[in-house]
């Protein structure tokens, strides 16, 4: 079906499943509308492929509209295309001019393996948060909202490291596939609230620790993560974190 | 009228303030040895189920979590925008647990059970305590204390926020919860895993069959207890702000096996939503309804007026809520917004290219807070650009990332023009009919969150549905499991090659190999989005009883073409979104036809459902008290065959009265 007048030609990465070897494969997309969103525009493929009784590509989707963190595409050599500050499911088509070829690949790391074509298995980051991602309070031991005053800015400054979706664009972005923006956001966001003061030191070395085992890479501050990050989160987490951790490494008092 | 004998739905006796505290200090507990043996599975990762999960770890029971996305965090509670209730009474606005409990049972019209709506209004203020307790970062004041703002159908502020990403703050504070059991073995989590079927033994529900997304392979879960907290069916419209993959299945399955199916026609249409833009649209997104603070909502006074907003001059606005509802203004409750926003859009007052959209304009607001700004920055005379730099500067604060949002999709800037917005499917609030612990009609089966019907009635208020998935999960569940547990200590945990667990399997996989046995020629999607369209125009914001009959007879048409022309490229055996959504798009298939039944055969309009032969003079939904202040609870009996149980409401604290926010 004609849905507008844009055509353009798909280099989609192929791939089908951890143990395959992948490979570039190449697909039209005709009558593409400017209003659609990047991934309206693969379902426009798909439903293209299906009905020609071929394969469609398969890709991680799901709230289409840049909270849940799912959609994971890396789009001409960049995590979630050439708009600053949007995931992929809210880039539209208008960012794009007719005739264009697009370049799609996965995510890239070691860490995030291959499940088909352009789904990548992101369970790294959920150890990363059951190593220690959290304030340790059992449901029903909480106080009154209002006994422990926050000022604003904290709160403010908090609530922005954790506005982190968790998509891992972050460690697409980053040439050593560093998680170290993601796990920062965490660890920034818990240690600029007073209820994160008790475990502060343990959460940041057991957080970096099961970050190093899941493989990913060093952080070497090039800052590719934040300009890729589609919500802004600040280089500044990392400097905190490496503070934190520093800190904690010398100061904790477990043996 | 009398209840049903199939149904009893265990509020206790006394007095209404008293119930549930009494009930909690009186329910059947299960010992911590004893809880070290008894498995429970939660199926389901949004707010009620990783809050649930969370909660009974920490209480010592083994628990499974399982979610079809590749992380809980990513489940649809993620989205939720504007902010959650709690009767905290931080405004000294005159807010109470009754003033809680009375709008919640007035803007559900009348049609949600008293007992249940009263405990959730006692616990919401605990909610906001452990969130906080977690790390929640919730708005703040420059005193350190917390904020508040106004949503619909209230005239209090009662509602706690964190910009517009509360849901997504609720639900990390409750993701991470859960992963701290996960990190302590408290809880086994598996991801990417959909639940294809419920295993009964004994007539108890005993487990799960689960598919791994991944492998395709086909898995079994024995649990003492089931939790279902997959919300709600928004999507049997195909076009809603729910997600891609928020389906009916787990809920279709659980009613298949003898869950009843309460008030399946309830559906709650969200007034500001961003309007459809083409026929590729996958999904609609929200416009949180904590804009209608600030934001004022009209359309032209004239018909086919086609000049720009901005040179609608004021008198020729016609601010059509505030002229039909003074008292409450642009904060009347959903259904009643997406009522009129259709009346006058259908009536020819509509704008933008579609002609199916009204103005939300922040121009006054933004003038005000300009202001306001002004004053404090003690700047005399200021220009109105001035005034209108301070102003945006203000609204972005509040609302920024809505207002980004809006521009990426409509390519307009909501600082220099108004939004344009119309009413989406957005919440559903029939789901699976439970008593008061939760408890669906299979023993040992449970239904939390939007998944099942208990709270809402026929009309769910703004930023409730984050306190009634966090109140069940966090609150609820942990004491009324009790109640059914207490009595399974002696149950060992039962094997998985019992004859009830192979049985389910092969049926599964039996649906699953004629499902690829068809070998059609249309996609899943064809088939949704026709679904999509005939619920969306005779079961959708107004409904008749020739439509419905009309829609009934279409659906069991698109039923039997489902079954014998749809194409699932690929296999089973591999990661296959198709395969996932031909299996989801059955089920909703099967849903849609019960909920054209339900809503034919509820003779009145109540809330979200509004049947065009009932309503009063001025257009407002008219309710028959005498004959249907119950809840439609459905008894699966066969392919298209169901059959209405009735569950009496009694109203003995709040006087029944015709819904007025004028």
């Amino acid at each position: 079906m004609e849905h507008g007048n844009m055509n353009l030609t798909l280099k989609v990465w192929k791939q089908k499943n951890k143990d395959a070897k992948g490979k570039f494969e190449t697909y039209d997309a005709k009558g593409i509308s400017p209003d659609m969103s990047f991934l309206e525009m693969f379902d426009v493929v798909n439903e293209k492929l299906i009905s020609d009784g071929k394969e469609p590509v398969a890709f991680d989707h799901d709230c289409r509209e840049g909270i849940c963190g799912m959609c994971s595409m890396y789009i001409n050599g960049r995590p979630h295309g050439p708009k600053g500050g949007v995931t992929t499911c809210q880039l539209h088509m208008r960012s794009f001019k007719d005739g264009d070829t697009i370049v799609v690949e996965p995510w890239r790391s070691a860490a995030f393996p291959v499940i088909k074509d352009l789904a990548v298995d992101r369970s790294s980051f959920d150890r990363i948060m059951a190593a220690g991602g959290f304030v340790s309070v059992n449901t029903g031991n909480a106080k009154d909202a209002n006994n422990i005053l926050i000022p604003k800015y904290d709160a403010d400054t908090a609530f922005d490291a954790a506005a982190c979706i968790g998509c891992g664009a972050c460690v697409a972005a980053c040439k050593n596939s560093s998680a170290m923006l993601f796990v920062s956001a965490k660890v920034s966001q818990l240690s600029l609230l007073p209820q994160g003061q008790i475990e502060k030191q343990d959460r940041v070395l057991n957080m970096v620790k099961q970050m190093d085992e899941e493989g990913f890479g060093n952080c070497t501050n090039t800052g590719a993560c934040e300009a890729e990050c589609p919500k802004s989160i600040s280089l500044e987490n990392i400097a905190r974190m490496n503070r934190e951790y520093t800190g904690a490494s010398f100061t904790q008092n477990k043996v | 009228m009398a209840t049903s004998s199939k149904l009893n739905s265990k509020i206790p006796e006394g007095i209404l303030e008293n119930k549930w505290t009494k009930y909690r200090s009186t329910v059947h507990l299960v010992n911590p040895a004893n809880k070290r043996s008894l498995e429970i599975i939660v199926v389901g990762s949004g707010l009620a189920g990783s809050s649930a999960a969370a909660s009974l770890a920490e209480m010592g029971y083994k628990v499974k979590v399982f979610c079809y996305q590749d992380s809980p965090r990513r489940a649809h509670s993620i989205a939720a925008q504007g902010g959650i209730n709690a009767a905290k009474n931080y405004q000294n606005d005159g807010d109470s647990v009754y003033r809680l409990f009375y709008d919640t049972i007035k803007g559900g019209d009348y049609r949600a059970r008293e007992a249940n709506v009263h405990r959730l209004a006692e616990v919401s203020s605990g909610i906001i305590d452990q969130c906080v307790a977690q790390g929640v970062p919730f708005a703040r004041e420059y005193g350190g204390t917390l904020s508040n703002r106004s949503f619909g159908g209230t005239q209090v502020q009662r509602t706690f926020y964190a910009a517009g990403q509360t849901g997504q703050q609720l639900l990390l504070g409750a993701y991470s919860a859960l992963q701290r059991q996960v990190g302590m073995g408290a809880v086994q989590l598996l991801a990417r895993h959909e639940m294809m079927d419920v295993v009964t033994v004994d007539g108890k529900a005993r487990g799960i069959i689960a598919r791994d997304l991944v492998t395709g392979k086909l898995e079994r879960h024995f649990g003492h207890a089931v939790l279902l907290c997959t919300g709600g069916y928004g999507n049997v419209f195909y076009l809603s702000t729910n997600a891609m993959g928020c389906n009916v299945t787990a809920a279709w399955k659980a009613h298949k096996k003898g869950a009843f199916f309460g008030n399946p026609c309830y559906t709650q249409i969200h007034p500001t939503c961003i309007p459809v833009s083409g026929d590729h649209q996958s999904k609609l997104t929200l416009m949180s309804e904590s804009l209608r603070n600030d934001g004022r909502i009209w359309v032209p006074k004239k018909k086919d007026d086609t000049r720009k907003a901005v040179d609608i001059p004021e008198e020729e606005r016609d601010y059509y809520l505030e002229r039909r509802y003074p008292a409450f203004g642009n904060l009347v409750p959903r259904d009643v917004a997406s009522r009129a926003a259709k009346e006058r859009c259908d009536a020819g007052y509509g704008v933008g290219a579609s002609k199916m959209a009204v103005y939300l304009d922040f121009a006054a607001n933004t003038e005000r807070y300009g202001k306001i700004e002004a004053t404090k920055l003690n700047l005399h005379n200021p220009s109105k650009d001035e005034i209108m730099r301070l102003g945006k500067e203000v609204v972005k604060e509040k609302y920024g990332n809505l207002f980004d949002m809006y521009k990426q999709i409509t390519n307009e800037n909501p600082y220099e023009m108004p939004m344009r917005i119309y009413p989406a499917v957005h919440y559903t609030m029939g789901g699976l009919w439970v008593d008061y612990n939760l408890m669906t009609t299979v023993p040992g089966l449970y239904a939390l969150g939007e998944a099942n019907f208990s709270d809402h009635g026929a009309n769910r208020l703004g930023a409730s549905a984050l306190m009634q998935g966090l109140a069940d999960g966090y609150f609820v569940i942990p004491y009324t499991i009790g109640d059914y547990l207490s009595e399974e200590i002696r149950t060992k945990a039962i094997p998985t090659n019992n004859e009830a667990f192979v049985k389910a399997e092969a049926e599964v996989q039996a649906r699953i190999d004629k499902l690829f046995a068809i070998k059609g020629t249309k996609s899943v999607d064809n088939f949704h989005k026709r679904l999509g369209k005939i619920m969306w125009e005779k079961c959708g914001m107004s409904r008749d009883a020739e439509g419905l009959k009309w829609a009934i007879a279409e659906i069991q048409k698109l039923k039997a073409e489902f079954w014998s022309d749809v194409r699932i490229p690929g296999t089973n055996n591999e990661f296959n979104p198709e395969l996932e959504k031909a299996g989801r798009v059955a089920d909703f298939i099967e849903l849609g036809e019960l909920m054209c039944v339900d809503a034919l055969s509820r003779n009145e309009s109540c809330g979200g459902h509004f049947r065009e032969e009932y309503q009063t003079p001025e257009g407002e939904a008219l309710r028959d008290d005498d004959n249907f202040a119950f809840v439609s609870a459905w008894e699966y009996k066969g392919d298209s065959n169901f059959e209405l149980h009735k569950e009496e409401l009694k109203f003995e604290n709040i006087k029944l009265a015709q819904r007025n926010y004028a």
